[in-house]
């Protein structure tokens, strides 16, 4: 698999080569993940590295959104390891995730809003119960700060119900960027949005990237978004890494799968 | 020619066995797996009350969540309880009046209906109502949440998930069952005193010094207690329902009727076992 990747990578002067002076945030040796008899993920290996978007590509149910819910261990992969910061996941006692968790920020495929709450107290409900030496009036500037990133200062007191699709998503995106975390997990941001609110997502993301110093994983099928965020992408196929390269080496490649993407 | 005939048709009938043999094992396969799903679902059952005990006992409490919780387990019952309560002490007297009064044994009335209210019809025909009406409410709602992932999106902001749903929800249905039974009872006994007047006429402060006459506190203590643990039983089995429900939309209509089932059929055993224990004292 690894002699797989040497051969489709280009050597000179890619992206990785840089990455690899780098620090790696996250780092997955041979995840395996299956349900009930069918295996998503076979044997994955991928690294993330500070300060760096890596945009994941791969077809509809190749396991794009399980991956990331490995990380974060909402699933406990069947076989293999995955070390966020340096610190293996799954050995984590739930108060040492807890911390860790706090670091990630993940944003659902399906947004996941609080339908019970207003979209404010959407955004309050993790400020509140994890920064808890904010006062009520930094904890009201970060949200409207938070809000008015995503275009959504109107919104503040609606329920998620009253929202389209898209601005709830945004909204989302919000609540997830209001803690600051230090990973981002995307899990298609700009699905379903209409592309000048698509494109501001993807600053967005670049934004967060620049002032935050985050590393963040990038789900999406959007080329657009993939091309304005991308550092480095890797494509899914069969539960494995089928390639990873710079965005020239995706444009470029001659592989039917790889241009069936990039049309 | 005998010996060998049995042998022989041991061996013709071998394929019959072979196949019975086969059926046989699959059907204790198949019975196994589902002792194991039976199995692994008590176990899943205790692991998840172990874990809503233990974020019960954590500094930060919900108490604005679980003040929600209380106010629409209240504002949800109300109407339902006020009738049944009315009516539960209306035909109750209705019903046991003619044969009193063939014992001659009239002036019992209000102290045999109060009793039975209170001991009995009060605490269960309201647990069973809660049963499906809250029972059933807190399925589909932390079902609803799980299949739209938002119970995971509270795990991964690192809000303990539990401790905000299931305990407020527990503790809200603890304490307002009993309320939601003493109010019951005291509309029991008020349409019982309704009923008493059909056929005859009796003030309400004799009725009420008749049916209070016969009742002491130990009738009432017991009753009262045994409604806490209809309470916690059926917020906890709510929660569990909705909070373990699978993926897809479907799930959460099996999780809400799952709950009101399972909770009824605790809210039973619990009397079961509460008389049990009253009669022993
Ligand atoms: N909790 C689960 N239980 C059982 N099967 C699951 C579960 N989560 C995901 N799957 C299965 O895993 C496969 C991959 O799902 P996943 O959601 O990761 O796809 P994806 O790559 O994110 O696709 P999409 O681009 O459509 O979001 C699917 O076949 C799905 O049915
Ligand atoms: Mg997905």
């Amino acid at each position: 698999m690894d002699d797989n990747n040497a051969m489709i990578n280009t050597p000179t002067e890619s992206p990785v080569d840089k990455a690899l002076t780098r620090q790696i945030v996250i780092e997955i040796n041979n995840l395996r993940k299956g349900f009930d008899n069918v295996v998503v993920l076979k044997d994955l290996s991928l690294s993330l590295y500070d300060n760096e978007n890596l945009v994941v590509l791969g077809k509809s149910g190749s396991g794009k959104s399980v991956l990331i819910k490995c990380i974060v261990r909402l699933l406990r992969p069947d076989h293999g390891t995955i070390k966020v910061l340096g610190e293996n996941v799954s050995e984590l006692s739930s108060k040492e995730l807890g911390k860790m968790r706090q670091k990630i920020g993940f944003l659902f495929q399906s947004g996941a809003l609080y339908d019970s709450m207003t979209i404010k107290q959407n955004l309050e409900f993790p400020l509140r119960r994890l920064k808890k030496d904010l006062s009520q009036k930094q904890r009201d500037q970060k949200i409207a700060e938070a809000l008015e990133n995503v275009g959504l200062s109107d919104t503040t007191d609606k329920m998620p119900s009253e929202l389209s699709g898209g601005m709830r998503k945004r909204a989302s995106l919000a609540r997830t960027l209001v803690l600051d975390p230090l990973i981002m997990l995307y899990d298609e941001p700009t699905t379903g949005l209409d592309p000048i609110t698509s494109d501001e997502i993807s600053d967005l993301i670049n934004a967060v990237q620049k002032k935050y110093k985050t590393s963040s994983i990038i789900i999406t099928h959007d080329i657009e978004c993939a091309r304005a965020t991308a550092d480095r992408l890797v494509m899914l196929k069969d539960g494995e890494v089928y390639m990873d390269g710079s965005i020239e080496d995706f444009e470029d490649s001659q592989d039917e799968l790889i241009k069936s993407f990039f049309k | 020619m005998k010996v060998i005939s049995p042998v022989i048709k041991t061996i013709k009938k071998l394929p019959t066995i072979k196949k019975q043999a086969i059926k046989l094992s699959e059907k204790t396969l198949e019975n196994t797996q589902k002792a194991n799903v039976f199995f692994s679902e008590i176990g899943s059952f205790f692991l998840f009350l172990w874990l809503t005990i233990k974020s019960s006992f954590s500094r930060d409490f919900e108490f604005q969540e679980f003040l929600r919780q209380c106010f629409q387990i209240g504002n949800k019952t109300l109407p339902l309880i006020s009738v049944t309560g009315i009516v539960i002490g209306l035909v109750l007297t209705i019903q046991s009046r003619p044969i009193l009064v063939d014992f001659g044994a009239e002036s019992m009335l209000p102290a045999m209906v109060a009793l039975s209210i209170i001991r009995e019809m009060g605490p269960v025909v309201t647990a069973l109502i809660c049963a499906g009406k809250i029972g059933s409410g807190m399925g589909a709602e932390l079902g609803s949440m799980k299949v739209t992932e938002q119970i995971d999106a509270m795990e991964v902001s690192s809000t303990n998930p539990i401790r905000f749903l299931v305990v407020t929800r527990v503790l809200a249905a603890t304490l307002m069952i009993p309320i939601l039974v003493l109010y019951a009872d005291a509309l029991g006994i008020l349409g019982s005193w309704a009923g008493a007047n059909i056929k005859g006429d009796v003030t309400f402060v004799l009725f009420f010094t008749q049916a209070f006459s016969a009742i002491e506190f130990i009738d009432f203590l017991p009753a009262v207690i045994k409604t806490f643990f209809f309470g916690a039983a059926i917020g906890f089995v709510g929660c569990y329902k909705g909070y373990t429900a699978g993926r897809g939309t479907e799930s959460v209509g099996k999780a809400a009727n799952s709950a009101v089932v399972l909770a009824s059929l605790f809210v039973i055993l619990i009397d079961l076992i509460a008389v049990q224990i009253t009669d022993m004292i």
